[in-house]
């Protein structure tokens, strides 16, 4: 039982990993939190769906698809929204350009799909087996797998590519970045299209996983990543990925064992209590004010 | 006065002006916490819902009288603003943004499951005590001790944590002191408009406390412009109506609304009266010529 809830706590915070990836990375760049980063996870999501129902397509196809269209729309919002905002504006203005963001792409996919949950058809079959005492669906470990091979190349990318370099080096100091010559507006770009592809891979996944799909799932989703950012360490590319698993897993654990009707609140009361008593999160390197 | 206003006032436009008061009041309150002493909050909802909850209970369940109600309220979220204002000494920034994000889910989550509130259902049937007279009397109060405050010894304080609370505290100040103070002035007036609100709907549920009022509250400080309270005024005033307005574009409404947050920040990043301060205006009007 124990073990069985900590699988499914682990499918559960893979996902949200994979989005709060997104969040950080765009974070330890600009720090800008990118609250349409959520709703990039359900435009992700519908277009995996569309593949999958329109174009027919199997899994993999519908999610390297939702991935390459997310891409696009994470540099397009990235161009329009926050692009014109960089360098001559405070960091709130261009936190609320992202909220403006937010609801209109929300809105959109309202308008545009209606309010109401549409089922993800089933385009794997489920097999469950049995390992002992412990059940895991097919789903499950796809997921699971997936969510690996996408985190090890997302590693990879930033520690052995150039672009990843670039990356690192905008990360530790943007306007020196500059200096030595590189392209800052590009790895921006490239950084909201890698981190928005995550999330749209995400999506997908969620779809699958709990069968339905909804324009106001972003929400929600957007704001527990974030949480499992911050409750790594914004910024940490590693912490992401720990806060994802352990903000799942303790949610997961809290469902089973204390309340569901407080699911929701369990996942930020383990964040509050972890940022009291390690203010720069799992992972987060302490940072000395200086003048 | 009422009785006079909705002879000559159509109950629609007399509606807004109400609610634009009690925005107003809300609107403040996150000012001082984020425009003044520039600690990033996005958990208003939070202390507006306390204070909702408190007052009606108050009033409905034990007969109290309003302003006793809208006072309690007022207080315990401002005990709650004082509870939040803690981890403010060891987290900053965007740590902190999420911390007040928990915390609001947290009380939402909380009230969905408040037996006495109703649970998701809410509670209703309020008597409808918050009138014109009440909320603009209230309003004019809160704005002239507002300014006043920002006037202050205490104000300059506040705003000198906001430019460089490394140097505020080599001047002297005791920044944890006064970040405290501000998070229990500010969610104070949020328990009391959550009051007004209350009182004004009739009704209150769960959801009408949730991520997004925060943010439209925070959308209302930004827009106008960070610290000032003419500029918090102007952008309240702004963003209650433009929702009616655009109710002509019917469904696309929230469109619009999310495409303006965006094209407003790209044109005025720092806001539409980016820090001019109440004293500046006077200084600007009666010294004409001085100088």
């Amino acid at each position: 039982m124990f073990l069985e809830q900590f699988l499914n706590g682990l499918t559960l915070g893979s996902t949200y990993a994979l989005i709060a990836l997104g969040y950080t990375m765009v974070y330890g760049i600009i720090q800008l939190i990118n609250f349409a980063h959520g709703e990039i996870y359900m435009f992700g999501a519908f277009a995996g769906l569309l593949l999958v129902t329109v174009a027919g397509v199997n899994l993999f196809v519908a999610l390297i698809g939702a991935m390459l269209f997310c891409m696009l729309l994470g540099m397009l919002v990235e161009r329009i929204a926050y692009r014109p905002l960089r360098g001559k504006s405070t960091r709130l203005s261009a936190l609320i350009s992202a909220i403006g963001v937010s609801i209109f792409l929300s809105t959109l996919m309202a308008l545009l799909r209606g309010t109401n949950t549409t089922r993800y058809p089933d385009i794997i079959h489920r097999h469950t087996y049995t390992i002992g005492s412990i059940e895991i669906s097919s789903l499950q470990i796809i997921i699971l797998v997936v969510a690996a091979l996408l985190m090890i190349g997302l590693e990879l990318l930033i520690q052995r590519t150039r672009i990843g370099k670039a990356m690192r080096a905008c990360s530790q100091d943007l306007e020196a970045s500059a200096l030595m010559g590189i392209n800052v507006n590009r790895v921006i770009s490239a950084t909201f299209a890698i981190g928005s592809s995550l999330a749209a891979a995400g999506g997908v996944m969620v779809g699958i996983y709990y069968n339905a799909v909804w324009p106001y799932m972003g929400t929600m989703a957007g704001l527990k990543a974030f949480a499992a950012a911050v409750l790594g360490g914004i910024g940490s590319i590693p912490g992401a990925m720990i806060g994802g698993l352990t903000l799942g897993v303790m949610e997961i654990m809290g469902v089973a064992y204390l309340s569901s009707s407080y699911k929701d609140a369990i996942a930020f009361a383990i964040l509050i209590l972890v940022l009291i008593i390690r203010p720069q999160g799992i992972m987060g390197k302490k940072q000395v004010k200086k003048v | 006065m009422d009785a006079i206003l909705t002879q000559y006032i159509d109950a629609y436009y007399l509606r807004i002006i109400i609610l634009i008061g009690i925005n107003i009041i809300l609107a403040l309150g996150l000012n001082i916490i984020t425009g003044v002493t520039g600690q990033l909050s996005m958990g208003h909802a939070g202390f507006m819902s306390i204070g909702a909850y408190t007052a009606a209970i108050l009033t409905m369940k034990f007969g109290l009288p309003f302003w006793m109600a809208l006072l309690a309220g007022a207080s315990l979220a401002a005990f709650f603003g004082f509870l939040i204002g803690i981890p403010t000494l060891r987290l900053e920034g965007d740590y902190l943004a999420m911390v007040t994000i928990g915390f609001a889910e947290i009380i939402r989550v909380f009230f969905l499951n408040f037996e006495p509130g109703g649970k998701a259902v809410g509670l209703y049937g309020m008597p409808q005590h918050t009138t014109f007279t009440i909320v603009w009397v209230l309003v004019i109060i809160v704005i002239l001790l507002n300014a006043k405050l920002l006037e202050s010894r205490t104000g300059r304080a506040f705003y000198a944590i906001r430019e460089n609370e490394i140097a505020a505290q080599a001047s002297g100040i005791n920044t944890t002191r006064f970040k405290v103070l501000a998070f229990t002035v500010g969610s104070f007036l949020g328990g009391l408009g959550g009051g007004l609100y209350a009182h004004y709907m009739s009704y209150i549920a769960p959801q009408d406390f949730a991520f997004m009022k925060s943010i439209e509250i925070l959308n209302m400080v930004v827009l106008g412009g960070m610290g000032s309270i003419p500029g918090t005024i102007l952008g309240t005033i702004i963003l209650t109506i433009a929702p009616e307005m655009l109710r002509i574009v019917a469904d696309y409404r929230l469109l619009f609304y999310g495409a303006l947050l965006v094209i407003l920040m790209i044109f005025r990043p720092n806001g539409l009266l980016g820090d001019i301060r109440i004293y500046d205006i006077r200084k600007r009007w009666f010294n004409r010529g001085v100088n």
